[in-house]
């Protein structure tokens, strides 16, 4: 099978199984589960895509494999032409400046005793990058926080802030990919509307493509080009996000939809 | 008459900052009032001085609480705690950390119906069977029998709903009880509250920083901004047209997913300024006072 050279990321029926430790018994093997059961899709270099689905429904450990935080069982991921799927951590740590990941709690991926330039810098130091003091004040910058900022700590930040540090670190590396896993969720709607609007103006300005991981669909309208509706471990729906939105194909996506509340009492909702 | 009438309502940090500004809001008898505001506003603070369990870093300085008609705050601490105790409950956010994780979900329900209520245990545990079943959790005596972490946040929420409404109490205080949860689950949970609240004929004080959600579940709304409530409106007048700038701003910040262009757009600085601006001159208001 050729590998179309606008595709960054090219997912070939990937599959992910794990010990189930709730249900080990005493003595022997735990059960495993299927999280991920077989799952296609390509994400062409500059888009943004969206995952979306409910709790245990596999979306993050979809993207934790996509940026091989985990390695799947099964199935194929090629990144950039490259096949990632079984890479050792040796082989893989060249690659990992290209995919760059935020994660959902500022809090805990913020090392508390560091301040935010040394947050920002120690990244680069590991990827061996030069000019490490002029990149952290460029993506300080970028991120709209002004290069005060490199001498606080995180517990001296907001939300919002935390979460700009987060994209500050993942961009100062110049990344290809970024995977955002449901960055906004614990953020009010003014600073969850700012962290958006950040992140969809430098996934413009960078050229960067993004996966975009949440459990609400009104935030990927905004920001995402294509939309993966994933359920129990599998794709239901995969298309163009305003199709996708005008005319859901799946029942689960009907469901999806239909379970956002408005901010309408006039809305038919029950 | 109301059954909760909060007036003037002023809490503070001992020797700090005051966190509550006069704070004033009514709940009728089954009837559902949102608190509105981002984080650090003091939605969940009102909550907590209405169920009488802030941390003890804070006091309350000035106000009434009236619960049935009985001022709360004029009332020696231990009677208030049994008053409150048999009036209401709280439905908390988080339901992983709000369960123990070391007991079984029946006793988390009937302890409090037994110690403090004074319920046989074999009333209790049939009460609590019966509430479960009414939130929909198949098989109530597994569930009894399960520790939490057998469970699903959507059933364990599920559980906290029934305990809270196990005592029948006319006022329930729920602390953003859907956020942690997913739409799907939430729309199930928010249908949930609903019904039970209106077969118990339940008041509800709902804390969430979601407008959808209240637009949902709520007839009227208080919003809050560092402690000050800026707009106490009915629904459908607030969402037709709110009455205080700030209010409109946190309604255009709110994503839509029927309109793509409209939502995200954040809070105004000049908007900030002017809010800001209207509680500091309220804070002097107290102290004139």
């Amino acid at each position: 099978m050729g590998i179309k050279l606008s595709d960054l990321f090219r997912v070939t029926d990937l599959r992910l199984q794990l010990s189930d430790m709730t249900a080990k018994p005493w003595i022997g093997a735990a059960p495993q589960i299927q999280i991920l059961r077989g799952l296609s899709f390509d994400i062409p270099k500059g888009a943004a895509v969206g995952i979306v689905g409910g709790s245990g429904s596999g979306k993050s450990t979809l993207g934790r494999a996509l940026v091989r935080l985990l390695e799947p069982s099964g199935g194929h991921i090629q990144f950039d032409g490259v096949d990632i799927t079984h890479l050792s951590d040796a082989q893989l740590r060249p690659l990992r400046r290209r995919f760059q990941m935020i994660f959902q709690d500022p809090m805990s991926s913020l090392n508390p005793r560091h301040r935010v330039g040394t947050i920002i810098a120690e990244p680069l130091r590991l990827h061996h990058m030069g000019d490490i003091a002029a990149r952290v004040a460029q993506s300080l910058d970028k991120v709209g926080l002004g290069q005060s900022f490199a001498t606080r700590f995180p517990h001296e930040l907001s939300g919002g802030q935390r979460q700009r540090v987060g994209i500050a670190r993942a961009i100062a590396l110049e990344p290809d990919f970024i995977l955002a896993d449901e960055i906004v969720s614990g953020l009010d709607v003014s600073s969850q509307a700012q962290v958006l609007n950040l992140l969809e103006k430098l996934v413009g300005d960078l050229g960067l493509t993004l996966a975009f991981i949440s459990h609400d669909l009104s935030v990927i309208r905004r920001l995402c080009s294509q939309t993966i509706v994933m359920h129990q471990g599998q794709i239901v729906e995969n298309s163009q996000t305003d199709r996708l939105f005008a005319n859901p194909s799946a029942d689960y996506t009907r469901d999806l939809l239909a379970a956002i509340p408005l901010p309408d009492p006039n809305q038919a909702w029950h | 008459m109301n059954f909760l009438s909060v007036r003037d309502l002023t809490v503070r940090l001992k020797g700090g900052p005051t966190l509550l500004h006069r704070v004033s809001l009514d709940v009728g008898a089954g009837q559902v009032r949102g608190l509105v505001g981002e984080s650090g506003a003091g939605k969940s603070m009102i909550g907590r001085a209405v169920l009488g369990i802030l941390p003890p870093s804070v006091e309350v300085v000035g106000g009434q609480i009236w619960l049935d008609g009985i001022d709360l705050l004029a009332m020696p601490p231990k009677l208030r705690r049994k008053r409150v105790g048999a009036l209401a409950a709280l439905i908390p956010q988080d339901p992983l950390t709000a369960l123990n994780p070391s007991h079984r979900i029946g006793p988390q329900i009937t302890d409090r119906l037994v110690d403090i209520l004074g319920w046989q245990r074999g009333d209790a545990q049939e009460r609590a069977a019966q509430l479960l079943a009414e939130v929909h959790i198949p098989n109530p005596a597994r569930v009894m029998r399960s520790y939490p972490h057998e469970l699903s946040g959507g059933m364990r929420q599920r559980v906290l709903i029934a305990s809270a409404f196990a005592a029948e109490p006319k006022l329930i205080v729920a602390d953003e009880p859907t956020t942690a949860l997913d739409v799907t689950v939430q729309k199930q949970i928010l249908a949930l509250i609903a019904g039970m609240q209106a077969r118990h004929n339940t008041a509800i004080l709902f804390v969430t920083h979601d407008l959808g959600v209240v637009s949902k579940i709520c007839q009227s709304l208080s919003v809050l901004y560092a402690g000050m409530v800026v707009e106490d409106a009915e629904i459908h007048s607030f969402f037709a047209a709110p009455r205080h700038a700030y209010s409109a701003a946190l309604l255009r910040a709110t994503p839509k997913y029927t309109d793509p262009t409209a939502g995200l757009v954040p809070v105004p600085d000049d908007v900030i300024a002017a809010v800001r601006a209207e509680v500091a001159a309220f804070e002097h208001g107290d102290q004139i006072v």
